[in-house]
């Protein structure tokens, strides 16, 4: 049993227009100490996988199924007052725009010292002591003043190490970082993500890292999942999937790298765009843009049409795709669940 | 800090001057002030003589500059009605307007905070859509109808039933609202504590409060909705925000979520639009002290009015126009003490 079992995650939106299911199906686990990326194109789902693990999805979006176990306790139905106690102390979470995360009108120290106060019978002295200590271990130039300065007063970067330290803040077992680099500047993007590295790796933290960026996955983490349209598409060891992606999606986010492009010429992108939730395709989400949905002989593979593909085993690595299944096993996979 | 003073004092000085322009323009335009003072039957010959001793012959700008200079030393000249200098008039009933807008401002603060904040919170509960509904119809309800309405209900008392009296409830309802309320409803009372020079106070006596309950209700209730849906609105942008979102992912409590987090970012916009506010209800009091009969500068100057007491009427205009200026540089310095992103520079932030 790992430390956190997420088991067919489902999260659905009360919309005007109807329910629409922003997960399906989403599984995966995490050991003590282990780093898993989770990637894919933007409104796929991975901020809202994110905050559902500590039920932290704003109406109307509610967890509508399935289990996220965290170290022999069931997170979903558990009281406000339980989670509380597990957030931000056992699982805290890095948000993707610094600029946006910490509060302008308290200070540094006041955010920090609340949060310790949050969990612990400590004084408001002993926690700016600990406070103090993580500003220096995120590597923050003269960490007294900036206990109480304002976030205004400090750059992009500056504050993002202030989040990683109050993420920190409680030695937490898992830190869920949301695209923790997306809003820095280039120049400074690769420095923070190798902070969060170093600082995870010496203090045995795991770490869901979503982000877009492959070549940060492929760095920093040991497992990943890549998403389409609220589900798991293709989940496994790093290496091993950017070695030899298995599904299409995967490959075609593979081929747009910029690097897998000729100088000069055009980046390989994806044809067409991730479909919205309320207007899914029929069968397998990602069938109008496969180069994959004609067998090689150019008959039409009508599974990809019809049937939402269930998870095959290929390696390590487990992959959601009829032609991958009809590979290895000489048949489309048929999923137990059909499309509404 | 002095950058700032010194910025903000260049706007008031500017203030000033455009609506000193207007109200001496207004003065020339109310009528002659030689037929106000000598009347009908002085002969043309002697109004000439005078107007020339007045200096109205002369051009705009030398009146004016007479009349800027006469004012920067408190001298708008003598009120035609009381016979004594206008600012004096004018400081007394200053102290009365003032208490009235404080107790309206008083009852606004304390009423629109708490129902805001907690209809922001529980937009879908049944005290919040009533709030709501009664500040839609509060916004319409002319100040007049709300001030009558309050002195029918709790001065007077309701002479017919409005519930049926054959139930328990509509019977006591209709004996609670016909009883006589006896809540004063006419002038300042009698209770008055002496403070200093023209500052006789409402404040400290029962009596005094009595009589400045329904003013101060009838004066708030033009401004509660306003500040209501105001507050209410910026709460909720509020805990909409990604900081909110990051305090909750720390495991803080809801509580320290709305009260310190949200409330804090959730006034900021409202002082700057309740300092204006406070400016422009000093102009509302006019009508409430007309129903009241709230002896204000309010009533004084619909007085001045009919009785074209036209220095007072000039006074008036100016220092209301202090008040503005006074008030938007406070509502300002607050601003910047408790927003830590203002820097009280001469610049914008
Ligand atoms: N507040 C919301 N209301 C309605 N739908 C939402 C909301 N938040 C997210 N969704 C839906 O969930 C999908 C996934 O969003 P998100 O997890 O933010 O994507 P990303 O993978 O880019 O982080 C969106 O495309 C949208 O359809
Ligand atoms: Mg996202």
């Amino acid at each position: 049993m790992s430390l956190l079992n997420v088991t067919d995650l489902d999260v659905r939106f009360a919309l005007r227009q109807g329910e629409v299911r922003a997960l399906r199906n989403v599984s995966f686990s995490l050991d003590r100490g282990e780093r898993l990326g989770i990637v894919g194109e933007s409104g796929a789902g991975k901020s809202v996988a994110a905050f559902s693990l500590l039920n932290l999805i704003a109406k109307p979006g509610f967890i509508a199924g399935g289990s996220i176990r965290f170290d022999g306790q069931e997170l979903n139905g558990m009281s406000e007052r339980c989670l509380r106690k597990i957030r931000g102390n056992r699982i805290s979470m890095i948000f993707q725009d610094p600029m946006m995360t910490l509060n302008p009108v308290l200070s540094i120290g006041e955010q920090m010292v609340e949060c310790l106060k949050a969990h612990r019978r400590i004084s408001s002295r002993e926690a700016r002591t600990i406070a103090l200590h993580k500003l220096q271990q995120v590597q923050i130039p003269s960490p007294e003043t900036r206990l109480d300065q304002y976030p205004h007063e400090l750059s992009g970067g500056m504050r993002q190490r202030i989040i990683i330290a109050i993420a920190l803040l409680l030695d937490p077992d898992i830190i869920i970082a949301d695209e923790p680099t997306t809003a820095l500047d280039v120049t400074i993007q690769a420095e923070i993500m190798a902070l969060l590295l170093e600082l995870c790796e010496k203090h045995n933290v795991g770490l869901i890292l979503i982000t877009h960026d492959l070549g940060v996955v492929s760095q920093v983490t040991q497992r990943m999942l890549v998403m389409y349209a609220g589900r798991v598409i293709e989940e496994g060891p790093t290496r091993e999937i950017i070695n030899d992606p298995q599904h299409p999606y995967t490959q075609g986010l593979m081929n747009a790298l910029p690097q897998m492009a000729t100088p000069g010429e055009r980046l390989n992108q994806i044809p067409g765009s991730m479909p919205s939730l309320s207007k899914l395709p029929s069968g397998c989400a990602f069938h109008p843009r496969c180069g994959f949905v004609k067998r090689a002989d150019g008959q039409p593979r009508r599974a990809c049409h019809d049937v939402i593909p269930d998870f095959v085993e290929s390696g390590n690595c487990r992959v959601a795709c009829h032609m991958v299944a009809e590979m290895l096993n000489g048949e489309p996979s048929l999923a137990k669940e059909e499309t509404p | 800090m002095i950058a700032f003073l010194t910025k903000r004092l260049m706007h008031a000085i500017l203030v000033m001057f455009v609506i000193s322009v207007l109200a001496f323009a207004i003065q020339g335009n109310l009528g002659d002030p030689i037929q106000q003072m000598v009347g009908q039957s002085v002969p043309e010959s002697e109004r000439e003589a005078l107007r020339e001793r007045f200096g109205l012959n002369d051009p705009f700008h030398t009146q004016y500059l007479r009349f800027a200079a006469n004012a920067l030393q408190g001298d708008f000249g003598f009120s035609y009605f009381y016979r004594e200098p206008a600012l004096d008039v004018i400081a007394r009933h200053l102290p009365a307007t003032l208490e009235l807008v404080f107790g309206a401002t008083l009852i606004i603060v304390l009423l629109s905070v708490p129902i805001g904040v907690y209809s922001a919170i529980k937009p879908r509960s049944p005290i919040s859509r009533f709030f709501m509904g009664v500040s839609i119809i509060g916004i319409s309800v002319p100040v007049f109808l709300t001030a009558i309405v309050l002195i029918q209900i709790f001065s007077i008392g309701m002479t017919v039933s409005l519930f049926p009296q054959d139930t328990a409830w509509g019977s006591w309802l209709n004996g609670f609202l016909s009883t006589e309320g006896g809540m004063p409803s006419f002038g300042r009372g009698q209770d008055l504590t002496h403070m200093v020079g023209y500052w006789d106070s409402n404040l400290f006596t029962l009596g005094g409060l009595r009589h400045l309950a329904l003013p101060s209700i009838a004066l708030a209730s033009i401004m509660l909705p306003l500040f209501i849906r105001l507050i209410r609105a910026e709460m909720q942008e509020v805990l909409q925000s990604e900081y909110v979102k990051f305090a909750r992912a720390k495991g803080i409590s809801l509580r320290r979520i709305y009260f310190v987090h949200a409330l804090k970012n959730t006034l900021l916009p409202v002082i700057t639009v309740g300092g204006v506010q406070i400016g422009t209800m000093v102009a509302y009091t006019i009508l409430t002290e007309t129903v009241f009969q709230w002896p204000g500068m309010g009533l004084m100057f619909i007085d001045a009015i009919n009785r074209a007491d036209i220095p007072l009427i000039v006074a008036y205009l100016m220092i209301v126009g202090v008040i503005f200026v006074v008030t938007n540089t406070l509502v300002d310095l607050v601003y910047g003490m408790v927003n830590p992103t203002v820097k009280l520079t001469g610049k914008p932030a």
